[in-house]
């Protein structure tokens, strides 16, 4: 039982970093841009948080952790919709190509999050590990009444507010995205551009603030990564990139809609972390078992490729280009 | 001869409803499709981009480090091309990266978005580790055959998996490659550990340290010269092959319009799976360089990344294998240059990565200005 509870914990813990980045890539995708700058995009806005914070922290003795949350989050929504905005301008304005921007974008916001965080100190003259424990403890902050309630406590609610942000987003999103007038055009973007576009619907615009927003949102899943995760330092382990992929990852799993990809996440987690419960595991057969996540997501990949039913396919126009002119 | 359409710019577009009483405005800037540029201003337009990227470089380099430009890309130089063991340290990267990259041409011809040569580079290196551990007493020329062949089979099954999907259910063969990769990469950490060397480093650490078995022999005075030799013949072949075979016109037809090359009676999943099998084998060949005849062990880093950024010089040399070899020489040159700055000023060496990407993004830029036109709104006529 001890076991079982670890193991939900640390699966929700994994599962709402990547479930940020899915939700932004949702939004993204469903304008019909496949943003493979996922993982730069997280990296950017962990980088951010954790730089603004560094800064606000070393400048008072007493960091207000209301302050120091806000800060956190806005720095790291800014930054993450810069890199979306970078991708963006050249994707849709300049027509480049969707997937090498994209891969730029994350060779570009790796390198800029692991110079600075490796180098934060350094520049800023001082010598000891990077570290922001105020503003750490205030995002593992729970509820402390509801999370002393024994199995069920350490179950739900025994963790940072962030993992409930996630569910909440991934509400809000669906919501958005299914069930209001907003969300219908951006969907007939990704879908059918030519036809939104003599519908009156500004697909540039839809685009835009689809990539922009998506990025911002995908940006928070780096900021609970180095807050709450790592709590509030910095790892030159590229770890971060490979939980960027793997929200790419599950917006195939959770095909294209943001409902699915809390249980997901949370699933994702539990593959990724099961081998430390499976007893008799060598070092060596532990990192065959951590391949499982991979697997499962080229299975769903095929399979729904295979049923090929309407509702769970890709967004039809996903990774073109729209050009007024061309037929 | 005037085939130009009057397009809006897609920035200021209104919405496609126009009121009565407002008449419709002429954008500020419109853009127009050319494709008869010279081939002097391609490359005018092309280098303006690498300037202009330079310059943006600079500015980010002095606002960190407060060193002068200048010298910042003296250093740079010096630290690619300074002394004789940096220009090959130089030269093994651009070799490398242009044997992915070449891999990559085929399937990117055929609009095969192939994202996983990380992963059949990886695997292409473990195969190699292997034979390099487990062989190594087999005579030189048996050890390098089997070499190479594995490598290549372990490359091309890596990639005919996601290719035989695509060809039979339309796998979305972007986000299967991907995955792939992390299950390479996977198998190469269970590699590590089954392999490392000594016990509990984690590492495989350098294979046959003193027997050499397996290492590319040193022939003319060079360690490298086979890694050479092999790059150049596989973008030769790789050229000839695109440009002037049956083969490279099928895969060319199947990129632009697989219902045009199943009209004209191509197997269109025979020439996917084809070619997938020749671009994986030619990455996993990359692998085997990579291990055989660079570096010696095998760890995730012996892909490092570069299956990811081989995957933009194969696109931006448009399917060109000679055009990599530039494109490739400036990435390498980029990455060590940028790696003597960094430990010259005692920071990290990701400033390469960072650096990296804004070229590429001015690079990526500039393709626009070579496929468009951009038409300003006239003072004048406005008037009139």
């Amino acid at each position: 039982m001890q076991g079982f509870v670890t193991l939900i914990q640390a699966a929700v813990f994994f599962g709402t970093v990547i479930m940020f980045g899915c939700i932004g890539e949702i939004i993204a995708e469903k304008a019909g841009n496949l943003n493979l700058g996922v993982p730069g995009i997280m990296y950017l806005g962990g980088i951010a948080s954790l730089a603004a914070v560094f800064i606000y922290e070393g400048s008072t003795d007493h960091p207000n952790s209301i302050l120091c949350v806000l800060i956190a989050l806005l720095s790291a929504f800014c930054a993450s919709a810069l890199g979306g905005l970078i991708y963006a301008f050249l994707t849709i304005t300049l027509r480049a190509n969707q997937n090498v921007t994209g891969l730029t974008l994350t060779i570009f916001g790796s390198g800029v999050a692991n110079f600075f965080g490796g180098s934060l100190n350094t520049l800023a003259g001082r010598f000891e590990q990077i570290a922001v424990p105020a503003t750490s403890s205030a995002f593992r902050m729970t509820i402390a009444p509801l999370a002393d309630l024994g199995v069920v406590g350490k179950l739900f609610f025994s963790y940072g507010f962030m993992v409930y942000l996630a569910i909440a987003l991934a509400f809000i999103v669906h919501h958005f995205l299914m069930h209001t007038r907003a969300g219908l055009n951006l969907r007939t973007v990704g879908e059918n551009p030519q036809a939104a576009d003599a519908a009156g619907i500004n697909v540039t615009k839809n685009k835009y603030l689809a990539i922009c927003i998506g990025a911002g949102i995908s940006g928070f899943g780096g900021v609970y990564y180095v807050m709450d995760y790592i709590k509030g330092t910095w790892a030159n382990d590229g770890s971060i990139e490979k939980l960027g992929w793997l929200a790419v990852a599950l917006v195939i799993f959770a095909t294209w809609k943001s409902v699915n990809a809390i249980w997901g996440a949370y699933l994702f987690g539990i593959l990724y972390w099961m081998y430390m419960y499976i007893p008799g595991l060598t070092r060596s057969s532990q990192e065959i078992f951590k391949m499982l996540p991979y697997i499962v997501t080229i299975i769903v990949l095929v399979v729904t490729s295979m049923k090929n039913s309407r509702e769970k396919q890709p967004p039809a126009s996903l990774g073109l280009a729209y050009f007024r002119e061309e037929r | 001869m005037t085939e130009e359409k009057k397009t809006t710019a897609s920035d200021e577009s209104e919405p496609a409803v126009v009121s009565v009483n407002k008449p419709l405005k002429e954008p500020f800037v419109r853009m127009v499709k050319r494709e008869d540029m010279p081939f002097w201003q391609k490359i005018a337009v092309r280098l303006t981009g690498i300037l202009l990227a330079l310059l943006v470089s600079a500015v980010v380099i002095y606002a960190i480090t407060r060193y002068n430009p200048i010298t910042v890309y003296q250093t740079m130089v010096s630290g690619a091309f300074g002394t004789k063991t940096r220009i090959w340290s130089t030269v093994k990267e651009m070799l490398m990266l242009t044997c992915i990259a070449v891999g990559l041409a085929p399937a990117f011809r055929m609009r095969f978005w192939n994202i996983g040569a990380e992963g059949q580079v990886l695997v292409g290196g473990i195969v190699t580790a292997g034979c390099m551990i487990y062989l190594k007493d087999l005579p030189t020329l048996a050890l390098f055959g089997i070499m190479f062949i594995a490598s290549m089979l372990a490359g091309a099954l890596w990639a005919l998996l996601p290719a035989l999907f695509k060809a039979k259910w339309n796998t979305n063969e972007t986000l299967f490659t991907l995955m792939m990769n992390y299950v390479a990469i996977q198998l190469t950490s269970f590699a590590v550990a089954k392999w490392e060397n000594p016990y509990g480093s984690n590492t495989v650490g350098v294979i046959n340290q003193n027997t050499r078995a397996g290492w590319f022999p040193t022939i003319l005075g060079t360690q490298y010269f086979l890694n050479v030799l092999l790059v150049l013949l596989l973008t030769v072949f790789m050229f000839i092959y695109l440009r002037y075979t049956k083969h490279g016109y099928e895969i060319a037809v199947v990129g632009e319009s697989e219902n045009t090359a199943r009209y004209a009676g191509i197997n269109v999943a025979g020439v996917i799976i084809r070619t997938l099998l020749l671009s994986g084998a030619v990455c996993g060949l990359a692998g085997c360089i990579a291990v055989s005849g660079a570096s010696h062990t095998i760890s995730t880093s012996t892909a490092g990344g570069r299956g990811f950024t081989a995957i933009i010089v194969a696109w931006l040399a448009k399917f060109n294998t000679f055009t990599m070899l530039l494109i490739s020489l400036l990435l390498a040159f980029l990455d060590s240059g940028a790696g003597e700055i960094a430990s010259k000023c005692k920071l990290n060496d990701y400033a390469s990565q960072m650096i990296i990407g804004i070229i590429l993004f001015f690079i990526l830029g500039s393709e626009f200005f070579i496929n468009y036109r951009l038409i300003f709104r006239k003072k004048g006529k406005e008037e009139a």
